[in-house]
């Protein structure tokens, strides 16, 4: 693939999206037998698959913490989720995203409920289209609250990025690869944020407008996920009444 | 944050000092420990640097060879940059291979240098498809001080300043200076109890909720981030370390990254 010519043409993306506006987002809860919670999250051309199991016994022992649960975040991405076969297993980035993912996770879990457990989460790419990590993180929140982990809020995520020298919310693959800058952020619905990277380069001024941005983006994936869980369990009750 | 151990009764210290607008060893919040570079110390090195900042002792030294592009990018010179918490650095740090700390040290320093763009990579072409230079920067933490972020990235680009090119060993006429072409400086700040602080010392940074680093150019703009730890930071506190840190990497380039 080689570059566009042009990643924005009067204010419409590559693919027909408003600078300010995310990708279609599509969002299955507890579609896992085995798991204690899980979530099937899309996100653009992204298919993400997020499992939590625990709280349960830790392995190895020595990792367990006598006054709270260990939380562990395996985010994975599968050899065939890109172009080129990726070699499976875990590499450098994906030991980094893991450790940023599990940050952004850890301070919404009351992990002082649960001494001398694991919560672990597992998070699969099945297919990768830019925004892996902030697709992962969104699934995770939600499989944790599907777990019945529980937690201060939701964390939900997206990035921000510059393209033809404007800032534009979500980049797709193009705009990653071609784009000035990215930097996924997630955060709490009260808007504090528990990840921020960045590479790229960004004016002092475009980015306290990037981090505005994000945050109108995450706020808007927050609801969707309320919906998602919502929807799941309002069934639920449902199913419950009409037995009674 | 760290895995280090440290006292409740020496964290409850440095917080009350933090309440009274103080710190452990006297320095003001948006003060660096006493830094000093020396260049060139390694003369097996193409470049190289060892960087003492307060306590923290770094050593890092920059490799050039030849070798085969990337097929995506067949004209442009490889950068690889590797860190290793080596067990003599700290009683807290294990042999064996990297682990996510290290690794994610490697990736902030290589991301503040890669996407800088300071290296003119495609001066590091000498024939496309087959042959460029590939640059490694080696990390070697020696002592852990705190704040090896900084350090590191500190070491990194002053020893890509004084690194060359070796030409001459590889027949391609006479050794030329790394195309370097911006300097990127990395600041680091974390937030304790509510207030913020640059360069952490060893103390600061284990008590520590968060520690956020920007790297910013010559220009004044942003060029990498990275969030790391558990505690959230606000807008407005992202703001100001930016602010901050772009404001102190202009210090620390003028006296101590010239190119």
């Amino acid at each position: 693939m080689s570059k566009p010519e042009k990643l924005i043409e009067d204010g419409i993306r590559i693919d027909v999206r408003r600078a300010d506006a995310l990708r279609h987002i599509k969002i299955e809860v507890g579609v896992l037998n085995r798991a204690d919670g899980s979530c099937y999250f899309e996100f653009g051309g992204n298919k993400v698959m997020a499992a939590v199991y625990g709280p349960r016994e830790v392995h190895p022992r020595h990792m367990q913490k006598s006054n709270s649960a260990v939380v562990r975040y395996r985010y994975n991405m599968a050899s065939f989720s890109v172009e080129d076969r990726k070699r499976p297993g875990p590499d450098r980035r994906s030991i980094e995203v893991s450790k940023v993912s599990r940050e952004a996770l850890e301070p919404v879990i009351f992990q002082e409920y649960f001494p001398r457990s694991a919560i672990d989460i597992f998070v699969e790419i099945l297919q990768a289209d830019a925004g892996t990590r902030t697709a992962g993180i969104n699934a995770a929140s939600i499989a944790l609250a599907d777990a019945g982990i529980p937690m201060k809020s939701l964390i939900s995520a997206c990035a921000v990025g510059k393209v033809d020298d404007t800032l534009v919310l979500d980049l797709n693959k193009d705009e990653d690869n071609y784009g000035q800058a990215d930097m996924p952020i997630a955060m709490t619905p009260d808007g504090r944020i528990t990840l921020i990277q960045m590479d790229g380069h960004l004016t002092k001024d475009e980015f306290k407008e990037a981090i505005e941005m994000a945050k109108t983006g995450c706020l808007a994936i927050h609801e969707l996920q309320k919906a998602a869980l919502t929807e799941k369990y309002s069934a639920q009750m449902e199913g419950v009444n009409n037995e009674q | 944050m760290s895995n280090e151990i440290i006292a409740e009764l020496h964290k409850d210290y440095i917080y009350n000092l933090m309440v009274k607008q103080e710190r452990e060893d006297g320095r003001a919040f948006d003060q660096y420990r006493e830094l000093v570079i020396e260049t060139n110390v390694i003369n097996k090195a193409e470049g190289s640097a060892r960087v003492r900042l307060g306590d923290t002792h770094v050593v890092v030294g920059v490799k050039i060879q030849p070798g085969t592009p990337f097929p995506d990018t067949p004209d442009q010179g490889v950068i690889i940059t590797n860190l290793e918490l080596i067990p003599l650095a700290s009683p807290v740090f294990e042999s064996g291979p990297p682990r996510e700390d290290a690794i994610e040290l490697a990736r902030v320093v290589d991301r503040g240098i890669r996407e800088s763009q300071c290296i003119d990579l495609s001066k590091l072409c000498v024939t496309a498809g087959e042959k460029v230079w590939m640059v490694f920067i080696d990390v070697h933490v020696l002592d852990d001080g705190g704040n090896i972020m900084d350090a590191a990235s500190f070491g990194a680009v002053a020893a890509l300043l004084t690194a060359k090119l070796p030409n001459k060993r590889y027949d391609l006429g006479e050794d030329a200076p790394v195309p370097m072409r911006n300097v990127p400086v990395s600041v680091t700040a974390v937030e304790i109890g509510g207030s913020i602080m640059l360069d952490p010392s060893l103390n600061e940074e284990s008590i520590a909720g968060t520690k956020l680093t920007v790297t910013s150019n010559q220009e004044g703009d942003v060029s990498a981030m990275q969030k790391s730890g558990v505690q959230p930071l606000t807008t407005e506190q992202i703001n100001y370390i930016v602010d901050m840190a772009i404001e102190k990497a202009k210090e620390i380039r003028e006296k101590f990254l010239v190119i």
